[in-house]
């Protein structure tokens, strides 16, 4: 969607902040839940330290951006495409805190079973995948977002499917587990969490390319069925 | 799982009303200049209709065709049609008498211009014109009148001075109080606010906000955001054309056409 250029600048630029600091946003929490999943599966401290510290720096973004959002609504009065922009930005800088929040969760509960020395042993249960598949979630939803593509942004909502799907895998995985062994509960629910975490990160990112399309399309495809958001995102 | 959506609630807008007047195929020349084009549009009975679009565009041209002020120039020439209802009267047809047109549809004017007489003579004047002689009739619409126009606790200890000594906020609200004075079907507002200062025009919103109880509003207005806060019905228009009619609240939120949102998002010289 090319957007020509408002007759104030200073107006372009205010919004080209805000979009970049959107973005800037949304790269601090991908590295963040990156490195809570690196934690997890190294068990290194360090790591885990990194991930609460950063969190501080995006609940940073997540106030200046929504600071900067009200200034441009109390100036500006945007409308149309702006608007929407802006409204959107508002709920999608939620979302972003929110998975800052889960992988700080990740990194607190893999600190708490490496300490207890409950670690679960090497393949487990496979988290690391389900977890790309948010991570990646995340990226090109921050994509469509950067590009206003709404159709990738769609693609995006439709993946949350499989993600629901492989926790509840994950979760009978666990209580199989539990069932046959149950001196492993303590260690098999800190991997429920931080599976949830990871799902919960997949939430956030169809949010997010939820939002996008509404800035694109002016439609809000939430709580609808994915074949609405399939036609709004394409026609 | 996906969940069937549940009903979305609305909380704002109003429900669409009957229309009250239409414009059908109209277009309009002064002399060799054509300066509006083909424009149809429907305007809401007790609702608010705002014109929009950059200067020149046709929008105080199209407003003034609705109370035939185009015909005390020669040369300005009518196409096709204004529907005025539920009487299904065309506005523009040669027999139908401008001066009847006017005692149906009231107009304010961009500067307050009030008559060189007292504050009472200026209400009371159309009436006077219609005929009306009682006192008493006369004595109780002027009150009224100004009642509606939220001027009168104003001005009722001062009927008789002389209007000029109004402010001119108050002015544009003794201008309204004229129109109303006659029960006009529609109210036509040439960019009402653009000489008053925000607390003036606020009042006057205000006042367009209650009037839309017993009157249909057709406004021209060059500050989109005053368009967005008391209209119903937006129609952007340019170069003559309507481009865009609709809801105020889809066309500020998700207006069709992208000159429409280039316009009100002010992309556009």
């Amino acid at each position: 969607m090319p957007q020509s250029e408002h007759l104030s600048k200073q107006y372009d630029q205010d919004l080209d902040a805000i979009r970049s600091r959107v973005l800037e946003m949304g790269g601090l929490v991908e590295s963040q839940i990156q490195t809570a999943l690196d934690a997890y599966a190294s068990g290194n401290a360090a790591l885990v330290d990194r991930v609460i510290e950063e969190d501080e720096r995006v609940n940073g973004f997540e106030v200046g951006i929504d600071d900067a959002c009200i200034h441009i609504v109390a100036r500006r009065q945007p409308a149309a495409v702006d608007l929407r922009m802006i409204m959107a930005i508002g709920k999608i800088v939620t979302d972003l805190e929110r998975m800052g929040d889960e992988a700080e969760k990740i990194a607190r509960m893999t600190r708490q079973l490496y300490e207890s020395n409950q670690m679960p042993p090497p393949k487990f249960v496979d988290v690391r995948h389900v977890a790309n598949v948010a991570l990646s979630m995340l990226h090109r939803a921050l994509d469509a977002f950067a590009r206003s593509d709404a159709a990738e942004a769609a693609r995006v909502v439709k993946e949350d499917a499989a993600i629901d799907a492989e926790f509840l895998a994950i979760l009978r995985q666990l209580i199989t587990f539990m069932m046959e062994e149950p001196r492993i509960i303590g260690r098999a629910i800190g991997v429920v969490w931080i599976a949830k975490a990871v799902e919960r990160i997949g939430d956030h990112a169809k949010n997010i390319a939820e939002q996008v399309i509404y800035i694109v399309k002016g439609a809000d495809v939430r709580h609808t069925d994915m074949a609405n958001v399939e036609r709004t995102a394409l026609g | 799982m996906e969940i069937a959506r549940p009903e979305v609630q609305r909380f704002t807008g109003a429900a669409d009303g009957a229309i009250k007047a239409a414009a059908g195929g109209l277009s309009f020349y002064y002399g060799a200049v054509n300066a509006l084009r083909n424009i149809n549009v429907p305007i809401h009975e007790k609702r608010v209709t705002a014109l929009i679009g950059p200067s020149g565009c046709g929008k105080s041209t199209f407003l003034r065709c609705f109370n035939r002020m185009h015909d005390l120039y020669p040369g300005n020439r009518y196409e096709g049609e204004i529907r005025l209802f539920p009487d299904n009267t065309n506005l523009l047809a040669p027999e139908v008498d401008p001066i009847e047109v006017r005692m149906r549809i009231g107009m304010v004017f961009q500067k307050p211009n009030p008559f060189p007489k007292t504050i009472y003579e200026n209400v009371a004047y159309g009436l006077r014109v219609r005929g009306e002689r009682a006192r008493r009739v006369i004595d109780e619409k002027v009150e009224q009148a100004l009642k509606s126009a939220a001027l009168w606790d104003e001005v009722k200890d001062r009927l008789q001075s002389l209007a000029f000594n109004l402010s001119g906020g108050q002015q544009q609200r003794l201008c309204i109080a004229r129109c109303l004075a006659t029960d006009p079907e529609l109210l036509l507002f040439d960019e009402p606010t653009s000489a008053l200062d925000p607390i003036a025009t606020g009042s006057i919103e205000e006042l367009i906000h209650k009037l839309k109880d017993r009157v249909t509003i057709l406004i021209v207005t060059h500050n989109m955001q005053q368009a967005a806060r008391v209209s119903d019905y937006t129609a952007y228009m340019y170069l003559g054309e309507l481009v865009e009619f609709g809801r105020t609240d889809d066309i500020f939120v998700k207006p069709r056409d992208r000159r429409t949102e280039d316009y009100i998002t002010g992309r556009m010289g």
